[in-house]
């Protein structure tokens, strides 16, 4: 339509329903109710359009697909948008995720509805922008917008302390993201585009490249977030309302590794393997460390939120292994986490709604008042931990599996994280599930309600569909995983013909 | 000799202005009342007519009067920009000036007076030019800042306004007299021949000289004393104004002088305006963090993007000379879009500006609060909005001009300066809400309404402004 492919349509969709919304009239209960719905079908349809999207996509190549190209912004710059194997898998998730959301807020947000609607709308506006954009700045621009919404979901209807985590937030991302801009701005002075596909081919010089990792790795060190810029993350998590937590575990953090794999790893070959070191040591203190954090937490989501940098750990080591197994668990690891951790946070907002405590202290035997509840926490807590058979242990497995090729101690080390996070997860399911019913705010406990059945079966199902069966994932993203590795390899090993051949010429 | 007819066709603009003015002080002195009655509204006229002058007349550019005033699409993208700039803050202040009792018919006349020396200042090409206009624009500007003259605050305003002036005004004649001497003319091409290679101390004295009295105009640190008292004391539209037209005149005559005057000795002077700017940002960002009132946070938040604007300037680049004109128009709405919401924080007829005041507004008035955000969110640079782009192009132009300390220092400063910026937002969605203001008078309303939209929806069109901008900083190279 206009020119405009199905891409557009689909960042145009939530946007004209978050109009839509906003439209809607007074503040009484039934034009709440309307926002509600509105914002469920608009997602269900975005939801929809997307798998349509999916039906066209042609997941045997690695080239980018359903292109959209128009000037923008007179010199340089366009809007460009384009999908490979990796990006649709993101995009997806975002589509998938985002209803979910709007039902995990159907009754535990009463205040300020239509705002709300509409701050989850745009923001699924811009998430699909940015996993979409094929154009640097149009990315940044997406990336970066996509902090405004956040910031108000959680200033506005987060905790007791969410004028902090929000701030908190807001800042730590921006200052990475100025840094990626400023890389951009001299990316461009060198290809003179700010084209992706363009900048894809172009090769930069050795010594700047090393410059232009680190800015955009500060970027994307802290939106993944890596150890140690992580902190943000549990304020955010905690603070935040259980859809957004849903969104930041399942969404957000992967606009970091998506980062790194549209941009890190392609484009800075030779950085990428010059620091590989660095970012394994930073991925096994994550994973370690903040495992043996989440051990000590007093606060469910908190505790969720230690164990998500630590999986993440798992993420940028398989990335930087720059192995086929490496690259592929990293990003079915990453959407994996997007169910599992958004099941998580779910189920911590189901508890939460009922007791309005996060505390694990003030839980305990609930398993004799809401049996359902304790199946599905039981069946996200082996999946947290990585039990084969569900969809967390396929990417732990493949990621350790691709970087135990390249570094074994490592891998080692990551291996400790495993049982730590064995130990947690089983810890935080004795605590609040198991145990004696003795508090007597818990004996009027009622069991999951249709609606929270309707909000985890699907969640459920696909971690374990997945773990049985990793095929679509894998598969989707295998050419463009290919094309990726062969291209670093290319380079790489070109790198070293120069470095060999330069006593020769000197 | 140039024909009459084109020297009057390419001055038209400031015929109007000087005429205008002049008819306008007749007529308040026939009528003989004091009250501002249909002045405002007549002076508001004189203006567009000088806008309708500038778009629709010449093209080409033109140099006059032995080389010391120029007409060129730099000098009309600027004045278009300090002309709506004069033209918006008059209509907006109007209501807020007869519930405060200060309108006085002398009010529109010293706007129009002062807008016709940013005009002479915009299109100086000489130093003696430059001063009439700096002078003949500051001199209007010290009555306005004082114009509530039964009120302390104002007064004092004024007064400070007045003395430091002054006493830049001397800094720059004296500059102006060093590079006279040393160049042996008082014009910009002149001096662009004599100057060059290796700059004598006398001339690096002259050129330090002059910029302190330019940095003065501009309000970048170190000579930005006076601004939070004059922005907090004076009233708010003179506040609104002064904020912007005068800082674009004064922007622009300094980035012509520099690039047309001293471009044989730009490493030179590059120095001084990386070093400004650098101040500039890290004190705007910094200072605003704990203020209270708005009006001062303002006054902060404009020197730090005289700041950021700068660093466009010291990439001595087309693309450098392009940003920093975006950057100016974008902050220009910016600046209209934010005082017309200061202009709008009003309690039971009282004007009021706290920032605790703004408390909840997202509840009691949620299209102004919705409006402002958006201000905020573009002012502290997050894209969508206007703001990132003029960040996008100052700092892309110092990129590719290989100043890299510049622009990392730049980008950290404006995280700093989101903070606050950001605070303003957490103080109207996140806080309980304070007590509803009144509704804002139409025109203030339809300001802040205009200047939002651009705001939001340049990302969607910008074609034309960006066309716009590059015509106008090619003329310069």
């Amino acid at each position: 339509m206009f020119g405009f492919g199905i891409l557009s349509a689909l960042i145009a969709l939530p946007l004209i329903g978050a109009v839509f919304v906003a439209l809607i009239p007074g503040d009484s209960n039934a034009s709440r109710s309307s926002a509600r719905w509105a914002a469920l079908i608009t997602t269900l349809i975005t939801f929809a359009l997307s798998v349509y999207a999916y039906t066209l996509f042609n997941s045997t190549t690695a080239a980018f697909q359903l292109l959209e190209e128009r000037s923008w912004f007179g010199s340089g710059l366009v809007y460009k948008l384009g999908v490979d194997g990796m990006s649709i898998l993101f995009l997806l998730l975002t589509t998938f995720l985002m209803p979910f959301c709007i039902l995990a807020s159907w009754e535990s947000i009463s205040m300020r509805v239509k705002e709300y609607m509409i701050a989850f709308l745009v923001l699924e506006c811009l998430l699909i922008g940015v996993f979409t954009a094929l154009d640097t700045i149009l990315f940044y621009l997406f990336f970066e917008g996509s902090l405004i919404p956040m910031f108000l979901i959680i200033g506005i209807w987060g905790g007791q302390r969410r004028v902090y985590a929000s701030f908190k937030f807001f800042l730590y991302t921006l200052v990475g993201s100025l840094l990626m801009l400023l890389a951009v701005m001299a990316m461009y002075g060198v290809a003179g585009t700010t084209d992706i596909t363009v900048l894809l081919k172009t090769a930069f010089p050795a010594s700047m490249q090393k410059w232009l990792w680190l800015a955009f790795f500060a970027s994307f060190a802290v939106k993944m977030p890596m150890w140690p810029v992580h902190t943000w993350l549990p304020d955010a998590h905690v603070e935040a309302p259980t859809a957004g937590s849903v969104i930041l575990a399942g969404i957000l953090l992967k606009m970091g590794g998506y980062g790194f794999v549209r941009f890190s790893l392609p484009m800075f070959p030779e950085a990428s393997a010059y620091f590989a070191p660095l970012v394994f040591a930073l991925s096994v203190i994550a994973i370690i460390y903040t495992s043996l954090v989440a051990l000590v937490q007093t606060d469910m989501k908190k505790l969720i939120a230690y164990s998500s940098v630590a999986h993440m750990g798992f993420v940028t080591m398989g990335l930087f292994s720059m192995t086929e197994q490496g690259v592929q668990g990293a990003i079915f690891q990453m959407v994996s986490h997007g169910f599992v951790a958004g099941a998580l946070f779910l189920c911590v907002g189901v508890v939460y709604d009922r007791l309005h405590t996060r505390e694990i202290a003030a839980y305990g035997g609930i398993v004799e008042r809401m049996p359902l509840y304790a199946v599905a926490f039981m069946i996200l807590t082996m999946a947290n931990v990585g039990l084969p058979g569900t969809s967390g242990f396929i990417g732990e497995f493949l990621t350790m599996m691709g970087t135990f090729q390249i570094n074994s101690t490592v891998v080692l080390f990551a291996a400790t994280g495993v049982i730590f996070s064995a130990a947690y997860a089983l810890y935080l399911y004795r605590r609040v599930i198991f145990g004696v019913l003795e508090k007597a705010s818990l004996r009027n406990l009622l069991d999951l309600s249709a609606r929270e059945i309707a909000l985890l079966a699907p969640l459920l199902g696909l971690t374990l569909y997945y773990g049985f069966h990793p095929g679509p994932i894998l598969d989707g993203c295998a050419a463009s995983v290919e094309a990726l590795i062969r291209g670093y390899d290319a380079a790489i090993s070109a790198s070293h013909t120069a470095s060999l051949a330069l006593p020769i010429v000197h | 000799m140039t024909p009459l007819s084109v020297v009057l066709a390419h001055t038209l603009p400031e015929l109007i202005l000087a005429v205008g003015a002049l008819l306008l002080l007749l007529l308040g002195a026939i009528r003989g009342k004091d009250s501002d009655g249909p002045m405002t509204e007549l002076a508001v006229g004189v203006l567009g007519l000088a806008i309708l002058s500038i778009v629709l007349g010449h093209k080409t550019a033109l140099n006059l009067f032995d080389g010391s005033f120029i007409d060129d699409p730099f000098g009309r993208f600027m004045k278009v920009l300090v002309l709506i700039g004069s033209l918006v803050s008059l209509i907006m202040g109007q209501s807020y000036l007869a519930r405060e009792k200060i309108d006085k018919f002398e009010y529109p006349i010293l706007i129009v007076l002062s807008t016709l020396g940013m005009l002479m200042l915009i299109s100086a090409t000489g130093l003696i030019a430059l001063y009439l206009g700096l002078e003949l624009m500051s001199l209007a500007l010290y009555v306005i800042a004082a114009f509530h003259r039964d009120n302390v605050r104002a007064s004092e305003a004024g007064l400070k306004y007045f003395v430091l002036g002054a006493l830049s005004s001397g800094m720059l004649l004296y500059g102006a007299s060093l590079i006279y001497g040393f160049a042996g003319t008082v014009n910009f091409t002149g001096i662009a021949s004599a100057l060059h290679g290796e700059a004598s101390l006398g001339v690096i004295f002259g050129l330090v000289f002059l910029t302190a009295g330019l940095a003065f105009k501009m309000s970048t640190v170190p000579f930005h004393m006076w601004t939070p008292d004059v922005y907090e004391g004076a009233p708010t539209p003179v506040t609104a104004f002064f904020a912007s037209a005068p800082k674009l005149a004064a922007v622009a005559v300094t980035i012509r002088i520099m690039i047309t005057a001293f471009p044989g000795i730009h490493t030179q002077w590059q120095q001084i305006i990386v070093f400004i700017s650098i101040l500039s940002m890290a004190l705007g960002s910094f200072a605003a963090i704990g203020q209270t009132n708005i009006k001062r946070l303002m006054a902060y938040s404009s020197i730090g993007h005289m700041g950021f604007a700068l660093v466009g300037l010291a990439a001595n680049s087309p693309a450098g000379v392009q940003g920093v004109l975006a950057y100016m128009a974008i902050y220009l709405v910016m600046t209209l879009g934010t005082f017309a919401a200061i202009l709008s924080m009003r309690i039971d007829g009282v004007y009021v500006e706290q920032i605790s005041d703004l408390a909840g507004l997202a509840r009691t008035r949620p299209a102004i609060a919705f409006f402002l955000a958006i201000m905020m969110f573009s002012l502290a640079g997050i894209p969508p909005l206007a703001g990132f782009f003029a960040k996008w192009y100052v700092f892309n132009a110092a990129i590719q001009a290989h100043l890299y300390p510049l622009a990392i220092i730049g980008v950290l400063m404006s995280t700093v300066a989101a903070y606050y910026y950001l605070r303003i937002v957490k103080v109207m969605y996140f806080d309980e809400p304070a007590p509803a203001f009144d509704r804002p008078s139409p025109t203030v309303a339809a300001v802040l309404a205009v200047t939002s939209l651009l705001i939001l929806f340049l990302c969607v069109y910008p074609g034309a402004f960006v066309e716009a901008t590059t015509v106008a900083a090619k003329s310069l190279f």
